[in-house]
């Protein structure tokens, strides 16, 4: 059986310049943060991001890695609007395709499916086709048949095209050493489909257990990426934070509220860079233990 | 008994919406259109499901201050389970809007020009599937000409006259039922499905509502906003012991 422990690192080389990369999780919920952190400190640039968003859209887009981004929000959950994605979207410093996160749901879905699109009829007669002109409606082909019901047979859905993602990168509670990963919080989100719509597909996870063991972390029922959905898995403890990975952990919000008040103010932001962000996971974590020592 | 405060009488509006709404799910974005789904669920709605706002059903409509801890859950639906709750119609959402306008087009997104916005929002959310899938009515708590205008800048949630033009598929299950604001309450029977004052809260003139709207209001038949009854305003303040319903709104 293959080993698909890997490193942050290693997961890093396979990746390019100009690359379509979606990020797991919804909001600041379970998001694979240690991936966004490094992906900050490469050398990878012209990046899309595909994502439910959370901070890791704010830090990748202002930064300037992120030149693109697809989603239907940017949130904090707890704190409703994040500052850096403010600042870059006020700026006008990145390119965005916002759509309903029905449609983002069918995408992924989509590509997971090798169709190329799937109807719905979100969107319709909002700004979502308006502004994305190659966002395409289709007729419905059965207009005629006993298929449709008749109220429908004049209708035309929203095609929501595939999101097919050179590569994908979620948080899991626990994975194997196999690819196999479960989700022991309350909501898998959208992580399979966004490891089935990828060419490289990547799962992070709070721990790496024996294949054949994750049902000693939760029922199995919840292991719901099984090993033909990943290539690699990466043990990064803590590696959600500050986001919330229940029922590891929950949400950080002091340090929410701190990255906060800091991307508001230039001088204060470079101090929380240099702080936590420079440096790689090691340093971030070694740095967030420092803290918690401080505050005893 | 006390006089009801303006919250109250928003809450007791916005409960209506979901009056003999039979087995659907609520969903309220915001303390007030919260209060109000419990309220609902309380007196004339007792089969509405209510959601803990993560990913569970919940037993019952407890005090909106209730820990996590202490909530009954009842069955699961995670997001993927809300978008065929969404897709299937068996819902009544209430969502907010930053602006909205005459024919009830709604923004969440952005104000200002789509590439290089002046103030950028949340994101358009579920706003385009919602108000074409399932009754969407609107919850604003700063009723003014920033607020009710004549053009929204983002089309989210959509309206009567964009639906109309995007043919059935758009049409077939759009439902705008309400929109209740600190002013006033409104629907969509004015001609072309355009907004109508439907009510003043007490103690609200039509004048300042016309004044605080930034489009032609439809305004025949308007009345005054029933008080909450004795009964609601007991529920009320179990549901809400804290006092957040008077931290939503300007008085």
């Amino acid at each position: 059986m293959a080993n698909k422990r890997a490193t942050i690192d290693e997961a890093l080389d396979r990746l390019e310049p100009g690359m379509t990369i979606g990020i797991g999780g919804w909001g600041s919920r379970r998001k694979p943060m240690a991936i966004v952190r490094a992906l900050l400190n490469s050398t990878l640039h012209d990046l899309t991001i595909v994502s439910y968003g959370g901070p890791d859209v704010g830090l990748l887009a202002n930064s300037g890695k992120a030149t693109k981004v697809i989603a239907g929000f940017v949130t904090l959950d707890s704190i409703a609007l994040d500052p850096l994605w403010r600042q870059v979207r006020q700026r006008g410093g990145v390119d965005l395709t916002e759509v309903d996160e029905g449609l983002f749901y069918l995408g992924l879905q989509a590509a997971a499916w090798r169709v190329p699109f799937l109807p719905a009829r979100a969107g319709l007669g909002s700004d979502v086709l308006e502004r994305n002109p190659h966002l395409k409606t289709v007729a419905n082909p059965y207009m005629d048949g006993p298929y449709s019901e008749p109220e429908d047979a004049q209708s035309v859905f929203v095609a929501m095209p595939a999101l097919r993602l050179d590569a994908a990168f979620v948080h899991a509670n626990a994975a194997d050493t196999a690819g196999n990963a479960t989700f022991t919080g309350p909501d898998p989100y959208f992580d399979e489909l966004f490891l089935g719509a990828a060419a490289l597909r990547v799962v992070t996870a709070e721990r790496i257990v024996d294949e054949g063991t994750l049902d000693t972390v939760g029922p199995l029922a919840k292991a719901t990426v099984h090993r033909l959905l990943t290539d690699l898995v990466i043990e990064t403890p803590n590696g959600a934070h500050f986001t919330s990975c229940a029922p590891d952990y929950e949400r950080d919000e002091a340090f929410q509220k701190a990255y906060v008040t800091a991307a508001g103010d230039p001088e204060l932001w470079q101090g929380f860079v240099d702080r936590y962000l420079a440096g790689n996971e090691a340093q971030y974590q070694a740095a967030l233990a420092q803290d918690r020592e401080g505050s005893k | 008994m006390t006089e009801p405060t303006r919250a109250e009488v928003c809450i007791a509006a916005l409960a209506e919406v979901w009056r003999d709404a039979g087995e659907i799910m609520a969903s309220p974005f915001g303390s007030i259109p919260m209060i109000a789904s419990r309220l609902a669920k309380r007196t004339f709605s007792p089969d509405l499901v209510l959601t803990d706002g993560e990913a569970a059903i919940i037993v019952g409509a407890p005090p909106i201050n209730t820990s996590p801890q202490d909530l009954v859950r009842e069955a699961a639906v995670p997001y993927r389970t809300i978008f065929s709750v969404v897709w299937s119609g068996r819902r009544h959402i209430v969502m907010q809007a930053s602006q909205i306008d005459r024919f009830g087009n709604q923004n969440l997104s952005a104000i200002g020009p789509p590439n290089q916005p002046k103030v950028q929002l949340i994101g358009v959310r579920g706003a385009p599937g919602n108000s074409v899938n399932h009754k969407t009515s609107y919850w604003v708590p700063d009723h003014s000409t920033r607020t009710f205008v004549e053009a929204v800048d983002t089309v989210c949630g959509v309206g009567y006259d964009r639906a109309a033009a995007a043919g059935s598929g758009a049409t077939r299950f759009h439902d705008l039922p309400r929109v209740v604001s600190n002013l006033g309450v409104f629907d969509f029977s004015g001609p072309n499905h355009s907004m109508a004052l439907v009510s003043v809260h007490p103690g609200v003139t039509v004048d300042e509502v016309v004044a605080a709207t930034g489009f032609e209001l439809q305004l025949d038949s308007a009345v005054e906003t029933p008080w909450p009854t004795d009964d609601q305003l007991a529920i009320i303040a179990e549901l809400d012991p804290k006092g957040a319903r008077d931290r939503e709104i300007r008085t």
